[in-house]
């Protein structure tokens, strides 16, 4: 194939790119956008592969058949609940995917006795580092999501300092690379050592309830490192696609601090949520209003406006069928229900939409925030499923509450209050919640998904 | 700095910028299939991973890109398809049970 051609193509996969995203980014065209951006996708791999320089294609079959055999699987049986995983583990092969053509582009122009030209060298230090850096911190945050490690932030004395001193080596290494041009192998090792030390340092101090932010900003890294990478390869479109993700990721990284009410920073250096003892407020002494099903079930069957809150753990219990059923169920009564969604309700921005559409939950009825609260204190009964730090009025009203100026459900307006919870445990901030102790709220303790099931039952019998 | 180098980077400024136009207005209901679908869009880098596996340049480049590939593809294959999933259930009427 002709050079020009190739480039016209690799152009023309571009604005497949560019087109999908404008259009995955409104509700009606969105499914197309993503068929778009597919096919740009394969416009781009199918050129490659007419290159004339590939030689072999045995080992690159193999690569697409396991790779693709891979990805394929992954996307059919995952879990709803489990996209955030799924997300972080995706962010990390792709910056791990960009640190290895990096990787082997160094070694080969090592091998040849070849040295870089400056300005792609500069470039292939930053694949390197972002690239490592976004593999390890991903993995991090895959564990925590999965659980396979704690989701409280993790903190040491002179962590920031290390980090910063990590962070100043890394950039002297490179800096030695690009100046001299016979600067040893293993200060390319170090530095990829660095790389993947530094993401993992970075990633654990941050707590649990931060992860929406901490995976935006990984999938902007992972972008970042794409672009980075067709810097060293000078290929074009991979500097577009690469600068689109880096970009929407910062994005959605923001939309995210902004519904918490904190910067980016204190979001990635404050490590919220490291000591369980962060509240001010205790709870001594107040008692909570506990009640049974039956209770709830004649509250809710009587309402004739009733607001659900979900929070993760509706979503960890697998609940949400259940709860559209009972949402059924009241308004066949003639009752109405909404759904009010935190931004930061889930572990990723806009997860509990997706897990409500999972049980055909029709979208009209999930209404985002600014929009729902002013219709609380019309509402006879809020029913908060699983959530707790974005109901916690002490948000609004406790200057010394960690969380304090966090836009909040003003779910404590609502007439009646239900709240389901497993037990009186702390949300993943680690604060108190006054709202439990509110004269309205009903504390309704047990599993979501059981509770729901009896709420579901006693409802249909009360006359 | 080459003559290269500058249109590069002024490709990545335009398109830093285009990205950021296109994702301001996001409803938040597309959050998550919107990161599923631009991590989707990050794989491209298996472009580079085929130009390294595809060149023969003795067995560590072609171990290293063959991870690459691996790696890359399931960025790809699952991102896309997923993101697919996800947004077949949005697709659904109101009503429609």
């Amino acid at each position: 194939m002709p050079l020009a051609l190739t480039k016209l193509a690799y152009l023309l996969a571009a604005v497949c790119f560019i087109l999908g995203l404008k259009w995955l980014a409104s509700p009606g065209t969105a499914v197309r956008g993503n068929r778009v951006s597919g096919v740009g996708m394969l416009i781009a791999i199918l050129v490659t592969l007419a290159n004339q320089g590939i030689l072999s294609y045995t080992v690159i079959a193999a690569g697409l058949v396991v790779g693709g055999g891979l990805g394929l699987w992954m996307a059919r049986t995952v879990k709803m609940t489990a996209m955030p995983q799924m997300v972080a583990l995706l962010n990390g092969l792709g910056g791990g995917a960009s640190l290895l053509v990096g990787g082997a582009e160094y070694l080969i122009s090592h091998a040849e006795g070849r040295t870089f030209p400056v300005d792609s060298n500069i470039a292939l230090q930053f694949t390197l580092l972002i690239g490592a850096l976004t593999l390890t911190g991903s993995g991090i945050a895959f564990a925590k999501l999965q659980e396979m490690m704690s989701g409280r932030a993790i903190v040491f004395p002179f962590q920031k300092a290390l980090n910063a001193a990590l962070g100043l080596v890394a950039l002297g290494l490179a800096y030695w690379q690009v100046s001299d041009p016979n600067s040893p192998l293993w200060a390319f090792g170090a530095l990829i050592a660095i790389g993947l030390l530094l993401g993992i340092l970075l990633v654990i101090p941050i707590g649990g309830a931060d992860m929406p932010v901490v995976i935006s900003l990984l999938n902007s890294y992972s972008g970042i490192a794409a672009a980075m990478t067709g810097f060293v390869i000078r290929n074009d479109v991979l500097i577009i696609a690469g600068a689109l993700v880096g970009s929407s990721g910062i994005i959605l990284s923001q939309i995210m601090c902004k519904a918490m009410n904190r910067s980016l920073a204190n979001v990635l250096f404050g490590a919220f949520g490291a000591a369980a003892g962060a509240s001010t407020k205790s709870a001594e002494g107040l008692t909570v209003r506990q009640i049974t099903a039956d209770d709830a079930a004649i509250q809710l069957a009587y309402a004739q406006s009733v607001i659900v809150v979900p929070g993760y753990g509706l979503a960890v219990a697998q609940a949400q069928h259940l709860v559209r059923e009972l949402a059924d169920l009241i308004e066949k009564r003639g009752g109405v229900v909404k759904y009010a969604i935190h931004p930061v309700a889930g572990r990723m921005p806009g997860h509990m939409n997706v897990l409500l559409a999972e049980a055909n939950v029709p979208y009209d009825k999930l209404i985002e925030m600014d929009e729902i609260n002013s219709e609380f204190e019309r509402t006879d009964v809020a029913l908060v499923i699983g959530a707790n730090d974005v109901v916690n009025p002490g948000a609004r009203t406790d200057a010394s509450s960690p969380i304090y100026g966090m836009p909040i459900l003003n779910a404590d307006l609502a007439k009646g209050i239900i709240v389901m919870k497993r037990g009186m445990g702390s949300g993943f901030a680690g604060i108190e919640n006054e709202l439990f102790y509110n004269p309205k709220t009903g504390m309704l303790f047990g599993d979501a998904k059981a509770t729901l099931q009896k709420l579901v039952q006693e409802i249909k019998v009360v006359s | 700095m080459t003559e290269i180098l500058l249109a590069s980077i002024v490709i990545f400024t335009l398109a830093t910028f285009l990205g950021v136009e296109l994702i301001n207005r996001v409803p938040s209901t597309l959050h998550t299939p919107l990161m599923s679908g631009a991590n989707a869009i990050s794989g491209i880098t298996v472009v580079g991973a085929l130009l390294v596996t595809g060149v023969d340049h003795g067995w560590i480049s072609m171990a290293l890109g063959f991870l690459a590939v691996v790696f890359a593809m399931v960025n790809v294959a699952g991102g896309y398809v997923v993101t697919d999933r996800m947004l077949s259930m949005f697709k659904k009427k109101p009503g429609a049970r």
